[in-house]
């Protein structure tokens, strides 16, 4: 396995050292994209607690209880809808604010229920 | 909220006073700074500067400043000192210590283990080898901070870690807050953290929007690749790879080349020859990453406990920026292998910076790289491994499958194996199998978001959907001061007054009242005697806890050379210390002025059988500023002259004053000397007519009045001191 790679090396090596220092600058960076495209293509399509807590946070709900709210959130299996979309969507159907609607999820584990099958409907 | 008062410099921070009102401070500005360069340089006393930026207002310079109009050049780079003493009201005192020498990008450390919290720590707690990164002590700190770059006159950039588990989080803390600059780097938390490598990934996309947002600077984290690898100077062509990955990902994340940021080691230390691996490696680097902003770090991979070790490889780590570039500088205090860094340590890591640099301004104009010859030989094969090592990523299926396989932090030369590499699973590590993915109603409604998110018909600014975000509107920020009042900065700060604001005084390298010193000791004993019989004399002069954290052997049998460290447990009463008079001197004009009035003459010599003339001709001679450069005559009768002879020959030229030199101080020997010219010039009935002065390095102001003398100097007197003495007693006795 080792040897084969080493192999492998220096058949790359040799093409390498025919680029100029331009081109294998150019390559060195078409590569780098090639490596990351894909993990951004999972993070343009996949969320996290922290992520959702941060958007929390960025609605000006306390640290506290953005931690309950996305963990509450994530049980009910909501957290693909996004946090601060139930958040949202549940101060505006109870028609209160942003802070409140949060402190509700907190308090009944009832509130979240049918919250997105209601806009099925 | 009004700006807070400005700091006086005769008085301490006061941190209480820091601490009113927290909830209602905002920053006044966001963002990272560079310093301003002029760029046809900078003239300081008589020099022209290449690379330096525009001076400080208030700041303490060089030791050897005093000998060069008091200047005090700063570097065109930013200028970086770490502190992680854990306690942030006692690392504010220090990052004012610091701006004063020249630092303006405080680098704060987090507490141990934060990176492993899920969710964001309030209030202000303790923290180990690191501050607990809160909103409250972020927010005391920036506040602290924006009144010291008012007194300094330069903006300075506050600095943490976008790390961990939290990492989208705190990057919204931070863009909050006015933090300036971060670490953000997912292997990092992959390769070091053990953090899941998905979660990693995913987070930090969201966490680099969000720095961009609040124009954070970011530094990445692959230079820990070679202060893990065991020989750190053999991963250079992976620590591009990583360095690549970072930079595209940041840029895929939507973060602008001027915001990104490559921590950069050189990664070899003597007695290796180092240049020939940091040279190239630097080279390569600013080849392939010429877009982007480098920070160069110091190495710290081989410090242990050496002080002067650590500094002269700091030094040469400084040439290497010069020689090719640097626009962050970040410095290394030189006690990090021994301790947590000690306040003075940090002055000492940012005066090498300051030193170097100035030594070599403009080094690109009188010197320049052999780029023909083993220099873009060896600096052309690390990016034509580092091209081959992302070929092979690619090979094997990309970067997951890579990190799987062990391919990063092996500590062989690529591509060479050692099977060192740090390898983890996808399925893995802390906080594994925790993203979720995105329904296609996913929704977030605020600023920075990165990645699919489903905003309704006609909305294009996220946060319109309420109203605005914190990061639109700092007003909408929910502040929370403490979670447990036990352990908080009010405890902490009520054990600590009578050092801050009362009239106790302790010693102290870290926090406030510590009581920490340390001896420096020669012990001429082997290693082993040494070490015990260091302890023991710390221990016998009271020192609780004695620890011996360096030794050096100076030779096998003939001794050793210690430092030992310790605490003590008493305090000195402020209002017991008993402070000389500082002598207020007369304007020189007026010095000058009476002077040339009287044609003032004195005669001068060291007395006694004393052979030392160093100290006596720079009180007189022009050359050294003496007393001859006011305009004073003198006979110089030479050294161990004695008192009556220079009595007599005071008489003969009619001079005003007698000046004596006495250094030897065996059995008092010089009060005796002192205390014989006074009674030989009443006995010979001219001691109204002259002044009498003598000085010496173990004579002090006091010893004027015991012995009968006009005035007695010691060390580090200058001239024009002596004629200010001399023209006050004309003037006394109505000569004048």
């Amino acid at each position: 396995m080792t040897d084969e790679r080493i192999t492998q090396f220096e058949k790359r090596h040799e093409r390498l050292k025919q680029l100029s220092d331009a081109e294998l600058k150019a390559l060195f960076w078409e590569l780098c994209n090639q490596v990351v495209e894909p993990i951004a293509e999972l993070a343009r399509t996949h969320t996290s607690p922290s992520i959702e807590r941060s958007v929390l946070l960025r609605m000006g709900i306390d640290s506290q209880t953005a931690f309950g709210v996305v963990d509450r959130i994530h049980q009910a299996g909501l957290l693909g809808k996004g946090a601060g979309h139930v958040v949202l969507k549940l101060s505006q159907i109870k028609n209160i604010d942003l802070r409140q609607a949060a402190a509700a999820i907190l308090e009944d584990k009832e509130v979240l229920n049918g919250l997105f099958d209601e806009v099925k409907a | 909220m009004s700006n807070p008062k400005p700091l006086d410099p005769n008085k301490k921070l006061d941190i209480e006073d820091i601490l009113q009102d927290l909830e209602h401070y905002r920053p006044p500005r966001k963002g990272w700074v560079w310093r301003k360069q002029p760029a046809e340089g900078v003239d300081m006393g008589p020099f022209h500067f290449r690379d330096m930026a525009e001076p400080l207002k208030q700041s303490i310079g060089l030791p050897a400043a005093k000998y060069f109009d008091g200047i005090d050049p700063q570097p065109k780079c930013v200028v970086t000192t770490e502190i992680a003493s854990g306690r942030f009201e006692d690392d504010i005192r220090r990052m004012r210590m610091a701006a004063w020498h020249g630092a303006d990008h405080l680098m704060v450390i987090r507490h141990t283990g934060q990176s492993h919290i899920d969710g964001l720590m309030e209030g202000t707690p303790e923290g180990v080898g690191g501050v607990p990164i809160t909103r409250k002590q972020i927010r005391a700190s920036r506040k602290a901070i924006d009144m010291i770059e008012e007194e300094v006159g330069r903006p300075i950039n506050f600095h943490s870690y976008v790390s961990g588990v939290a990492g989208p989080e705190v990057a919204v803390l931070f863009a909050e807050e006015g933090i300036n600059g971060a670490h953000q780097d997912p292997q990092y938390n992959i390769l070091y953290r053990n953090i899941n490598m998905y979660r990693s990934f995913v987070d930090a996309a969201e966490a680099k929007l969000v720095m961009t947002n609040g124009g954070i600077f970011q530094i990445d984290g692959a230079h820990n690749a070679n202060a893990t690898a065991k020989a750190g100077w053999l991963v250079m062509p992976e620590l591009l790879v990583q360095h690549g990955i970072n930079c595209a990902y940041s840029m895929a994340a939507g973060m602008p080349k001027e915001l990104i940021g490559l921590s950069t080691v050189p990664p070899n230390s003597p007695p290796a020859p180092k240049l020939w691996y940091d040279l190239p490696y630097a080279v390569a680097l600013r080849d392939f990453f010429s877009e982007f902003k480098m920070r160069a770090q110091q190495n710290t991979r081989y410090i242990e406990s050496s002080i002067e070790e650590a500094i002269r490889t700091h030094t040469i780590d400084t040439l290497i920026s010069m020689l090719t570039s640097a626009d962050i500088q970040s410095t290394i205090t030189p006690d990090e292998g021994r301790n947590v860094p000690w306040h003075y340590n940090n002055i000492r890591g940012v005066q090498t910076v300051k030193q170097t640099w100035a030594a070599l301004d403009g080094i690109k104009e009188l010197v320049s790289l052999k780029m023909d010859g083993p220099l873009g030989e060896m600096s052309r094969d690390i990016r034509e491994r580092a091209v081959a090592f992302l070929e092979e990523i690619i090979e094997v299926g990309g970067y997951f499958a890579a990190v799987e396989k062990g391919f990063f932090v092996d500590s062989a030369r690529y591509p060479e194996r050692n099977g060192d590499g740090i390898a983890r699973d996808g399925a893995g590590g802390v906080a594994a199998d925790s993203i979720v993915a995105r329904d296609p109603d996913y929704l977030a409604p605020v600023c920075a978001h990165f990645g699919n998110n489903a905003l309704p018909e006609g909305i294009e600014h996220a946060c319109d959907l309420i109203g605005g975000c914190t990061l639109c509107n700092h007003e909408k920020i929910a502040y929370i001061d403490e979670l447990d009042t036990e352990d908080s900065v009010a405890t902490r700060l009520a054990k600590t007054y009578p050092y801050r604001k009362g009239n106790l005084i302790r010693p102290e390298v870290e926090w406030a009242g510590d009581g920490t010193v340390l001896l420096n000791l020669m012990i001429p004993e082997n290693e082993d005697y040494a070490r015990e019989a260091g302890l023991e004399i710390a221990r016998r002069m009271g020192l609780q806890d004695p620890q011996v954290i360096n030794l050096m052997v100076l030779h096998p049998a003939e001794g050793c050379f210690l430092e030992v460290k310790g605490q003590v447990n008493f305090d000195i009463d402020r209002d017991s210390l008993k402070i000389p008079e500082k002598i207020e001197m007369l304007p020189e004009d007026e010095l000058r002025e009476g002077v040339r009035k009287i044609g003032l003459k004195v005669v001068a010599g060291t007395v006694g059988e004393d052979e030392h003339s160093v100290g006596l001709r720079e009180i007189l001679d022009i050359k050294h500023g003496g007393i001859e450069k006011y305009g004073v005559k003198y006979t110089y009768l030479g050294t161990s002259v004695p008192v009556s002879k220079l009595i007599d020959a005071a008489i003969e030229t009619g001079a005003h004053a007698i000046l004596i030199s006495t250094i030897i101080s065996h059995n008092d020997v010089h009060r005796m000397q002192m205390r014989k010219l006074n009674e030989l010039c009443i006995e010979k009935g001219i001691r109204d007519k002259v002044i009498l002065i003598a000085g010496g390095t173990q004579v002090n102001s006091e010893m004027a009045a015991e012995t009968g003398l006009d005035a007695t100097f010691g060390r580090g007197t200058k001239g024009i001191q002596v004629v200010d003495a001399m023209i006050k007693a004309l003037k006394a006795r109505k000569l004048l």
